[in-house]
């Protein structure tokens, strides 16, 4: 056990934890946060996806120690019902999720792709999110949410 | 349900409440007479109990005036809730935005089936509609009363009556009822779960006075998820809970013969829970629970290998003897005779393999026991079971037990959240604290229970003229039901089989939802045993639109086989064949849609390593029809498909909202991609093998269709149907027909993975 500080949405926690502990953990259990979620443990499918540094990490095996003073932002981090990244804005707009259980993955891997890339194409799009799982099949929805956020952010 | 043997239980309470309060409720023409006979039995204060037969257990008004309708269904995440509103806000003309659906809390709910069959519009909605319709003739009656206004003179307005004559005489349902519930008796059938009905003396509202239903209102349920204000089950905290992991063997049937305790001990708070099959470890942190479930050292029991290998399935199937057998009442004609006569026949058979739910996150469950009760946090599609299963576990009255739904990753069937339920139950029972268990996810791959391997026998005759005169269809497979599709009873659970309770492996299969007409046609089933009856990681259940894949993609891709074999158009060949009138216009429809052009399969004008193609598949599901057009590319050197195009017709009866309905269909055909394209659990003599995403793929966005065109084909007035699996079940024949029509190569074998395709067409 080690005592370690992590910066989670511009808020710095102190917690007690393994030093290999995935960061996921540290995030639901140490912090309490609802997401990310546990979908693998293996970094295939997204679902506990956050950034780290603006930088999009499986924080299932992201050994919590590796973190260091980065910036961790979730989900609830990315923008607020006041002040909503337009992926947010564009998921709600467009009803894109059925269980929602993968949002993780998909906004914050779409949300660095639109930060590096004004109006991808849909193969740039494709790209950046393949591996990423959803097993409702909204697929053609994220890809309509992804290309009306990125209208958005002109 | 034993509450529902308490109706007597229900009247004395509501005697005892009822003095002082004002009269809610009229169950006849209202006089003053009649109040004073009945208001001393009518009033209700707090929360009535729960009984199919009365108002209060389906609607109510708060204080505000909103509305809460409690839905004994729940939302999968295909926009139910938002439907739900939408027919209870028309019933009662209200604002859509003033209702708020209740669902799938045993506290809360009667128990209607929870998500099922897709039927949540279809027969959840309508036993909605009837109570919010019932509700509105009440509150006017009340209002006919206060206002000294006859009934039929008034109007309702967001929530408002009012005299059509006199716009100052006015009174609210808040002021009528508001915070207080109704006590109106409904004429219950007698049922639960999916039949329950329990309609009251009014008529729902003529589709042609519709303001609400049929419209896109959009969903309320997006935004709390996407800004994570709202959590799963995987979120719920329960104060004191300790984190759970169960341990499955390497050979499926092994059970625990000696566990090291001491090999977990340096994990802080970690515990080992083992009752004959079964084991599990607890810590305070999730993430010690991890370490100690793999830490711990355990021996297991010599058991024999239980399965054939994979290679050998098809041919277990086809060698296995029949369980049961059933033949379709429809059937025509004498078909064996027609198959002597023919001057030709058509005969293909056609293979499905078994399929995980392998949901987005593994199973996960809250029990709580405590005060001789428990309570269930759990994401199954059924949690009225859910409840039964655990009352079972514990030996509680059911009304001991709180089931409360919480949404989670995505349930199509009987998937593994039951288990996770069961299993949670029996660790907190034998650790004395609060339980959250959430699986692996190789159990969440490996352990689910599957979708049923099949095989499909189909043969045409054919006579001198061309004509089918002849057709038999057959499909052979393991039972939809080898477990029951809810846990409300130990035999259908790991955790219950593991302790010692005897699999009662149930038999059922379907046989294909068409109104072709042959002269001679019959259609039958086979069932045969399960591969191990205890305990089965290949244990077969219900998952989305059970059994509904595999037999159309064998019946719709015969019907293209038959058209091949006649050179004729295939969509041609359908409408020569199908008779009802609602089939012919959705074949239609998609024809026209898609810009169909009428020749035989398959194409003869490409060259070049991609070629594309086109394929139509129909069917019926429980009065819903569906017609599909697939356009593919497939690259001959790598064995890829890419599906870029899909159009579908679809008829459910009456719309409520064409937007979800549009997106319900949109995942039917994406799910139903990566079943055809992707998915099959793969095992070896010992155990199912496929425990990841990497063992077993599913779609990736790189596959996605350019374009899924849907046409709704909206009939008012005819009931609704439902929407959630019938488009599912016809999207491998279509794409099966595509391929065929772009390479004249047929598969015959789910899925159609590149390595297959590539050696199919080599």
């Amino acid at each position: 056990m080690a005592k370690m500080s992590l910066d989670v949405n511009g808020k710095v926690h102190t917690i007690d934890a393994d030093p290999d502990m995935p960061l996921l953990y540290a995030l639901r259990g140490d912090l309490g946060l609802n997401n990310p979620q546990f979908g693998c443990g293996l970094a295939q499918c997204g679902a506990c996806t956050v950034h780290l540094n603006g930088q999009p990490v499986r924080s299932c095996v992201t050994p919590v120690s590796a973190v260091g003073s980065g910036k961790v932002v979730t989900l609830a981090g990315l923008g607020t019902p006041d002040k909503p990244h337009p992926l947010q804005t564009a998921y709600i707009e467009e009803e894109v999720f059925q269980c929602g259980y993968c949002i993780n993955g998909w906004i914050m891997t779409a949300a660095e792709l639109l930060a590096r890339k004004k109006k991808p194409t849909d193969a740039e799009i494709k790209d950046a999110l393949t591996g990423l799982k959803c097993r409702c099949g909204t697929h053609v929805s994220i890809m309509r949410a992804v290309k009306r956020a990125a209208e958005m952010m002109g | 349900m034993t509450r529902m043997d308490k109706r007597d239980a229900f009247s004395r309470r509501s005697l005892l409440k009822a003095g002082g309060a004002v009269v809610i409720s009229v169950g006849m023409p209202i006089g003053l007479e009649s109040l004073l006979a009945i208001s001393s039995a009518l009033a209700q204060g707090g929360k009535p109990p729960l009984v199919p037969n009365q108002l209060s257990t389906y609607i109510a008004i708060t204080a505000d005036g909103g509305v809460s309708a409690f839905f004994g269904k729940m939302d999968m995440g295909q926009g139910l809730a938002t439907a739900i509103s939408q027919m209870v806000a028309e019933e009662l003309d209200v604002q859509v935005e003033r209702v708020t659906v209740l669902m799938g809390d045993t506290g809360t709910s009667v128990n209607q089936g929870g998500a099922s069959s897709s039927n949540g519009v279809q027969d959840g909605g309508k036993q909605m509609r009837a109570a919010a319709a019932e509700a509105r003739r009440v509150l006017v009656e009340m209002a006919a009363e206060k206002l000294g206004v006859p009934a039929d003179q008034l109007t309702v307005t967001n929530g408002v009556v009012q005299a059509a004559a006199d716009a100052t005489k006015k009174v609210s349902y808040a002021d009528l009822i508001g915070g207080r519930y109704f006590n109106v008796q409904l004429n219950w059938n007698k049922q639960i779960g999916n039949a329950l009905y329990a309609p009251g003396k009014a008529k729902p509202k003529s589709p042609s006075e519709y303001k609400i239903v049929g419209k896109p209102i959009k969903r309320t349920d997006i935004a709390p998820k996407v800004f994570s204000q709202q959590g799963f089950v995987t979120d719920v905290k329960v104060p004191g809970m300790v984190h759970a992991r169960t341990i499955r063997p390497e050979i499926a049937g092994a059970v625990p013969v000696k566990v090291d305790e001491g090999s977990i001990k340096d994990i802080p708070g970690a515990r080992v829970v083992w009752d004959q099959g079964f084991l599990a470890v607890v810590a305070d942190k999730e993430w010690d629970a991890l370490k100690a479930a793999r830490a711990l050292k355990v021996e297991w029991s010599d058991a024999k290998p239980p399965f054939p290998s994979e290679a050998a399935l098809y041919d277990h199937i086809r060698k296995a003897p029949v369980r049961k057998r059933e033949v379709d009442k429809g059937q025509s004609g004498n078909v064996d005779e027609a198959f002597k006569t023919a001057a030709r026949v058509i005969e293909a058979e056609y293979e499905w393999p078994f399929q995980s739910h392998a949901g987005m996150g593994p199973g996960c469950a809250v029990v709580e026991i405590k005060d001789g009760g428990a309570t269930v946090w759990t994401s199954s599609q059924k949690p009225h079971y859910t409840r039964d299963g655990v009352a079972a576990t514990l030996d509680l009255p059911p009304d001991k037990v709180h089931g409360i739904w919480v949404s989670g990753p995505g349930c199509y069937g009987r998937n593994d959240a039951g288990d996770a339920a069961m299993d949670a139950t029996v660790i907190a029972k034998a650790v004395g604290r609060p339980v959250r268990l959430q699986y692996s996810r190789a159990e969440g791959t490996a352990w689910d229970p599957k979708g049923p391997a099949s095989i499909h026998r189909a043969r045409a005759a054919v006579d001198a003229a061309g004509q089918v005169i002849g057709y038999d269809f057959v499909s052979k497979a393991f039972s939809r039901i080898d477990v029951m599709f809810h846990e409300g009873q130990p035999h259908d659970t790991l955790a219950g089989q593991l302790r010692g309770v005897a699999l009662k492996s149930g038999d059922g299969f379907r046989v294909p939802e068409e109104s072709y007409a042959f002269p001679n046609k019959r259609m039958s089933w086979e069932t045969i045993a399960p591969l191990l009856d205890r305990a089965s990681p290949l244990r077969t259940a219900h998952l989305r639109d059970p059994v509904g894949p595999q037999i159309h993609f064998a019946s719709e891709s015969f019907l293209d086989e038959i058209a091949v074999a006649l050179s004729i158009d295939p969509i041609e060949l359908r409408l020569r064949h199908v008779k009802d009138a609602r089939d012919i216009a959705v074949i239609k429809a998609v024809a026209e849609k898609s810009g169909w052009q009428q020749r035989s399969s398959p194409r003869r004008d490409q060259s070049g390593s991609t070629v594309s193609g086109r394929g139509i598949a129909y069917c019926q599901r429980s009065g819903t029809r569906v017609a599909i057009v697939a356009e593919v590319e497939v690259d001959r050197r790598s064995g890829k498909i890419w599906a870029r195009k899909f159009t579908v017709a679809h008829d459910c009866g009456q719309i409520i909202n064409p937007r979800n309905l549009t997106q319900t269909i949109e995942g039917n055909v994406v799910q139903g991609l990566s079943r055809t394209l992707w998915e099959e659990t793969h095992f070896d003599n010992k155990n199912v093998t496929s425990v990841d995403w990497q063992s077993y793929p599913i779609l990736d966005i790189t596959d996605t269709p350019e374009t899924i065109d849907v046409a709704l084909i909206d009939r008012p007035d005819v009931a609704s149907s439902g929407a959630g699996e019938p488009a599912i079940r016809v999207v491998a024949a279509a794409v099966a027909n595509a391929i065929f029509d772009a390479t004249g190569v047929r598969l015959r074998r789910v899925p159609f993975s590149p390595d297959r395709v590539k050696a199919a067409l080599s």
